[in-house]
């Protein structure tokens, strides 16, 4: 097949550096992945262009960049399957990272965040007389979330990590809930009381949007996002309660089982906490605005119909729960 | 054309203009619609944080009302949309996970059997209504208006729950209905990624972050206007403007329209009737350009 790779070139020699697009034409075999195409041109056509890669079996992690504007690896993408329209596949370097040169970016950031997750067991209280025995059945559920290569796919296209980089991020959080859910980690229970804590904290576990760009970019089905959702649920469980997110998803659940439905009108101070006066006056000008154009919800909050139904179900699968 | 109506609660609640105007334009299509007054919340991702089954549940429980009335659902919310398919996604491909499912169900005498089809609107004219039927009542085409497509994550990820493998249109069925309103598309790279919604009282710098990002790009490519098929994109986007324009310090004034709002104007449908005045943006700019392109 005949195929036009357009890529995003970065000359970081000149002054001041260049970034600009270049197209190549390229043939590939019907089976060509776009790692083949993007290893043709820098073997065949033209010798500047800078990638990573190794393995070409998705296991190293080495070739994640953006395929069409969406992060994948390119030795687990097939040329055929990426071509647009015009018969062009847009290749540019992974987001958030800094550009190193072309398509090589720069994974400090990506390390510096898992290791501040401190990615190794940490148990609390006596070792254990010989070898710690988990079951395999305690260890079954962390095989999804083991199988993260570090490609940083995740990461590339993490919608929060565009606008703050000081998120923790996919990757790192998806590593801390490896250890908070390994029962060998944490208390005598298993319980991670200390990771969660700090998981807790701002530029953690609360700051994702989900948005499931990650759950989308993993090309290992580890799903990062689901992760975060498990660890804000080890956290509340734990008893760390005292955030916007704990108080918001609490308030939610709660208009829910009242009423079916969400009371929009009500979420917002419980979640920043009803006599939290400073965050309630942030809020005021939008409130404000919103009442005059007629956009304030309703004050008198309607129920559905049959809603103790509803609460049955919660009162069967929530309460019993906690 | 008959569905059951899904309208969500933020189109009643937050946007209180969004379910008036896709009731008025689907009575125009006519598509008629059949409420659910007994639908609980999808759980909108949040209730899931806390207890997914739980709020699979919820889902099948408004799933069987349909199967009960024999009718799809229609939804006109990207969130509902995406919750709803994820849903119906584990249980229709897990037999053993949908019995458990329904033996919650049968408490009330319900049982979900699997064959639930939620659909937004969105999806509805492309593949159901089909939107050649909807060029012959396009009277005011949206000629010379820039319009830039913001979709909602929900509507476009997980791909798999969504099922764009066998529906790829719907990858770009956004920019297709634009077209078909006779407006110019305005392309860019925010139109699949967060509003910022989701984190507006836990990290509110982020949030409006994300709003200005993309209001910003649009405004510099030269848009007239965002249209969104949700209406929490359209409550972070059009409500949190003013502050994410302060946070960016500089001026963007993007209205944000709901995609019903954007194909009742393209109809003709008087700006006041699909409850423009109470955007937070001033839309009037946008209504008079709207008023000399049809002169």
């Amino acid at each position: 097949m005949d195929v036009t790779i357009r890529v995003k070139r970065y000359d970081p020699e000149v002054d001041p550096p260049l970034s600009y697009w270049q197209d190549y034409a390229v043939t590939l075999e019907e089976s060509g992945t776009v790692l083949d195409a993007l290893i043709k041109i820098r073997e065949d056509m033209d010798g500047s262009l800078s990638l990573r890669c190794s393995c070409r079996s998705a296991i190293c992690g080495s070739c994640a960049m953006r395929i069409n504007g969406h992060a994948a690896l390119a030795c687990k993408t097939q040329a055929r399957a990426a071509v647009g329209e015009d018969n062009t596949i847009v290749i540019e370097p992974a987001g958030v990272m800094p550009v190193v040169k072309d398509l090589v970016v720069d994974f400090d950031m990506f390390w510096s965040k898992i290791m501040e997750v401190e990615p190794y067991l940490q148990p609390e209280g006596p070792e254990p007389e010989a070898e710690y025995i988990a079951s395999a059945e305690s260890m079954l559920h962390l095989s999804g979330v083991t199988a993260c290569i570090m490609c940083g796919a995740c990461v590339s296209d993490c919608t929060v990590l565009e606008v703050d980089p000081t998120f923790l991020g996919p990757a790192a959080l998806a590593k801390a809930y490896r250890f908070t859910a390994d029962p060998r980690d944490g208390d005598a229970e298993g319980r991670s009381v200390e990771r969660l804590k700090a998981l807790n904290e701002p530029t953690g576990m609360w700051d994702c949007t989900r948005c499931y760009e990650c759950v989308q970019a993993c090309p290992k089905g580890v799903a990062p996002m689901d992760r975060i959702m498990a660890l804000r649920d080890q956290a509340i469980s734990v008893g760390l309660t005292n955030t916007n997110g704990a108080r918001h998803a609490e308030a939610f659940s709660d208009s829910v089982e009242h009423s079916g439905r969400l009371d929009e009108l009500r979420l917002v101070p419980k979640t920043v906490g009803m006599t939290n006066l400073p965050a309630l006056l942030n809020m005021a000008p939008e409130a404000l605005r919103a009442l005059t154009h007629g956009k304030l919800p309703p004050f008198t909050h309607e129920k559905i119909e049959g809603v103790n139904h509803v609460r049955d179900i919660f009162r069967r699968l929530e309460d019993n729960e906690e | 054309m008959k569905y059951a109506f899904y309208p969500g609660c933020v189109s009643r609640g937050g946007c209180p203009e969004l379910y008036p105007a896709a009731k008025l334009i689907c009575q125009r299509l006519g598509i008629e619609l059949q409420e659910m007054p007994g639908a609980s919340c999808t759980g909108a991702g949040v209730l899931q944080e806390k207890n997914r089954f739980l709020g699979d549940v919820l889902n099948a429980r408004t799933f069987a009302m349909s199967e009960a009335l024999g009718l799809p659902i229609m939804t006109i919310c990207s969130t509902c949309q995406g919750v709803m398919s994820q849903a119906n996604f584990r249980m229709v491909n897990d037999a053993e996970y949908l019995a458990q499912v329904n033996k919650e169900l049968a408490e009330e005498g319900l049982e979900y059997k699997g064959t639930a089809v939620p659909k937004h609107l969105l999806w509805i004219l492309l593949e159901d209504y089909g939107l050649d039927n909807l060029t012959p009542l396009i009277t005011r085409p949206l000629a010379g208006v820039r319009l830039a497509p913001f979709y909602g994550c929900y509507i476009v990820r997980p791909t798999d729950a969504l099922d764009f493998e066998n529906n790829p249109e719907r990858a770009s069925s956004l920019e297709r209905l634009i077209e078909i309103l006779g407006a110019t598309v305005v392309d860019f790279s925010g139109k699949t990624r967060c509003c910022g919604f989701p984190i507006l009282t836990i990290n509110e710098k982020n949030s409006v972050a994300m709003v200005a990002k993309h209001t910003s790009e649009v405004k510099d490519l030269g848009a007239d206007a965002m249209v969104t098929p949700c209406p929490l994109c359209h409550l972070n986007l059009d409500q949190f403007q003013p502050k994410a324009s302060a946070q960016a310090q500089r001026p963007i004034d993007m209205p944000i329209l709901h995609m019903p709002q954007a194909i009742g104007l393209a109809m003709g449908v008087r700006p006041e009737d699909l409850g423009l005045q109470r955007h937070i943006i001033n839309t009037r700019p946008l209504v008079t350009k709207l008023g000399a392109a049809a002169h």
